[in-house]
């Protein structure tokens, strides 16, 4: 996908580009819950539907060189950040042509190229390497940005607040964006946090610099990646980044979230990022219906790509687990 | 040739690769100006500086996973955990992440970690603080497991282990800190998977890791004197093993001994039996037996530490068994 040259003063154009690649995603994503429920893609998915303003608004932030650590929804911030949509698809179908060769599937997405170090199945399991990694930069004073993201769930385990708290200690290159979605798996987060409404607070706890965005909103979200990676780039410290987002679909495909109210779910339908681009960008409905069939058929090339692509070997098992 | 303790040759090696390469450093609990709880790393924050000998806090999730993006970006770091009873709290982040980065990503990723970590009995730090664990590592496919005995070993291995393109976790012991041994004048590099023939001997094959190999000498010596000849062999490596190395000796002598200061159950030796009865069974005339730690925590009190942990005597008592002595 294009990157937006433009910083900061977004255009239409960029902001049509942003449209451009949500849609991708959610075509995408989509397309990956009906093959799973037809039974042709192995292993557990999770999808983004609903949080796709977060991966384009900070992977477009981003500059070349910095590098990120995804989590088990991995599929839009891999997107986002310029992975093939045929190199994923054939991923999830574990197959060679497939961005790791198919040997991570959906969940362990990497792209060393592209800068994904890795999207993590362990919640939190990401972050300290992504401490590390802004650490490396720091210590060889090279301009990039090490990003972790993660979600509302992560806020609990251990990881996160080792890592909050060295990144800090050590003003690391590290951006750390939380995509509060409200959902750690079928418990809301008034049941799993004390702060699940201002997640910020746990940066505060760190004397950590944050900053808050609507995560439904892909401008914002850009403007304040932005901010955030200047900040880290500059070498002053680490960010966090509290997205509030929304999960509209359940934790996994096929999860009939017997958890959650017809009410909750309207909510979130209603705060459909690309919905909202649309209307503000005003594109009419001519124009969305042309931008849906270049998805689509992006997305089409992909899983034909995809299901013609070849098995490895069952050998090849053994290949990759030493250096 | 120079002699130089066990710790030393820990820190000779540190120096001597943070000299040749910007990428090397090393961060870890009090490592800096207390020089490490063994007084391992003292002097490196002088030389260093702060930038390249860092503190940590106490954080052992963070200590091996900063080290594994750091070396993800292209560093070499090696991280210290205080004590081996402490890798369970890093764990997840050994296991699950530095063990698997490569694997997952279909090649596309390395990490050259070095994760040192020390532990051992014999000075009553009780049941939280002198486990051994390394069979746990061998176990996890990705990782490779260094634990060398002596301070000629323990300075070229941990070289290698820097420069291995793998997260390496390398144990040390306590009680081997204080030991001296003659090495080589200028560092020479020791490849990983290479075992040592420590004694040569025609009756016994005594396979000893880290401790129990001077057990091991010490039973060798008193088992010659009951005419019984023994072969010494620290495979160093315990993944990867030099299998070879243990098969061909076993040829000669027929009968070995594994011993270690690890729970015997499932300890170490456990695999080096199973490989010896698999590759060879046909010059085996003794059961293969195991020397190890019994089956209980560490214990405080002196007496019962000691009870617990095998001694020279246990590994005398092993070889005579396996003769029909």
């Amino acid at each position: 996908m294009a990157k937006v040259e433009k910083k900061r003063a977004l255009t239409e154009e960029s902001l049509r580009e942003f449209l451009r690649e949500m849609l991708l995603i959610r075509r995408f994503e989509e397309k990956v819950e009906e093959r799973f429920r037809a039974g042709d893609l192995p292993g557990f998915l999770h999808v983004a539907i609903g949080q796709e303003a977060v991966a384009v608004g900070v992977c477009q932030a981003m500059d070349e060189g910095d590098v990120f650590a995804s989590t088990h929804r991995a599929h839009g911030h891999t997107l986002a950040r310029g992975t093939h949509p045929n190199a994923v698809m054939a991923e999830l179908y574990g197959k060679i042509e497939g961005c790791c060769h198919g040997y991570g599937g959906s969940m362990h997405l990497y792209d060393v190229e592209r800068g994904n170090m890795g999207a993590n199945a362990v919640i939190g399991g990401g972050l300290p390497a992504v401490t590390g990694a802004g650490l490396a930069f720091k210590l060889r004073d090279e301009p990039r940005v090490a990003v972790a993201f993660f979600g509302d769930g992560a806020t609990n385990i251990g990881t996160f607040h080792e890592s909050l708290n060295l990144a800090q200690l050590w003003k690391t290159k590290t951006v750390f964006v939380c995509e509060n979605n409200h959902w750690a798996e079928s418990t809301p987060g008034w049941q799993h946090s004390p702060v699940w409404d201002d997640m910020s607070k746990r940066a505060l706890a760190y004397d950590m610099r944050s900053i808050k965005v609507d995560g439904q909103d892909v401008q914002a979200v850009y403007e304040a990646a932005h901010e955030a990676l200047d900040f880290a780039r500059s070498g002053e410290g680490p960010v966090f980044v509290d997205v509030e987002t929304f999960r509209m679909h359940g934790h996994y495909i096929g999860d009939p979230q017997v958890y959650r109210t017809k009410e909750d779910r309207q909510e979130a339908a209603d705060q459909d990022p690309i919905t909202k681009l649309r209307d503000r960008l005003g594109v009419s409905d001519d124009e969305f219906e042309s931008l849906d069939a270049e998805a689509n058929e992006i997305v089409e090339a992909a899983l034909e790509f995809a299901q013609n692509g070849t098995d490895p070997q069952p050998e090849d098992a053994l290949k990759n687990v030493y250096a | 040739m120079p002699e130089l303790t066990y710790r030393e040759a820990v820190r000779d090696a540190l120096v001597e690769a943070m000299r040749a390469d910007e990428d090397v450093f090393i961060m870890g609990e009090d490592i800096a100006e207390m020089g490490g709880s063994m007084a391992v790393t003292q002097g490196l924050l002088d030389e260093f500086g702060p930038e390249r000998v860092r503190n940590t806090p106490i954080s052992e999730m963070a200590i091996v996973g900063a080290g594994i993006g750091a070396a993800m970006a292209g560093m070499r770091p090696v991280v210290e955990i205080m004590y081996e009873d402490f890798l369970t709290l890093s764990l997840e982040q050994i296991v699950n992440q530095a063990a698997k980065h490569r694997f997952m990503s279909g090649g596309q990723v390395k990490v050259p970690l070095t994760i040192r970590t020390q532990g051992g009995a014999g000075w009553s730090p009780g049941a939280q603080h002198a486990q051994q664990l390394e069979a746990w590592l061998v176990h996890i496919p990705g990782l490779k497991v260094v634990y060398p005995s002596t301070p000629e070993d323990v300075r070229g291995l941990l070289w290698s282990s820097i420069y291995d393109e793998n997260p390496v976790v390398f144990f040390e012991h306590r009680l081997l800190y204080p030991v001296k041994g003659e090495v080589p004048e200028k560092l020479e590099p020791i490849p990983l998977g290479k075992a040592r023939t420590i004694r040569e001997g025609t009756d016994v094959t005594v396979i000893a890791m880290g401790p129990l190999v001077h057990r091991a000498l010490e039973a060798a010596i008193a088992a010659e004197e009951e005419g019984i000849s023994v072969e010494i062999i620290d495979p160093r490596t315990l993944q990867p093993l030099d299998e070879d190395a243990l098969v061909e000796s076993v040829k000669k002598t027929n009968r070995v001994v594994v011993a270690h200061e690890a729970v015997t159950r499932m300890g170490f030796g456990a695999e080096v039996a199973a490989v010896l009865q698999y590759k060879a069974f046909d010059y085996l005339d003794a059961p293969i037996e195991r020397v190890g730690a019994k089956f209980a925590p560490l214990a405080f009190a002196p007496v019962m530490e000691q009870f617990i942990v095998p001694h020279a005597e246990d590994v005398l008592e092993a070889i005579k068994r396996t003769v029909g002595k």
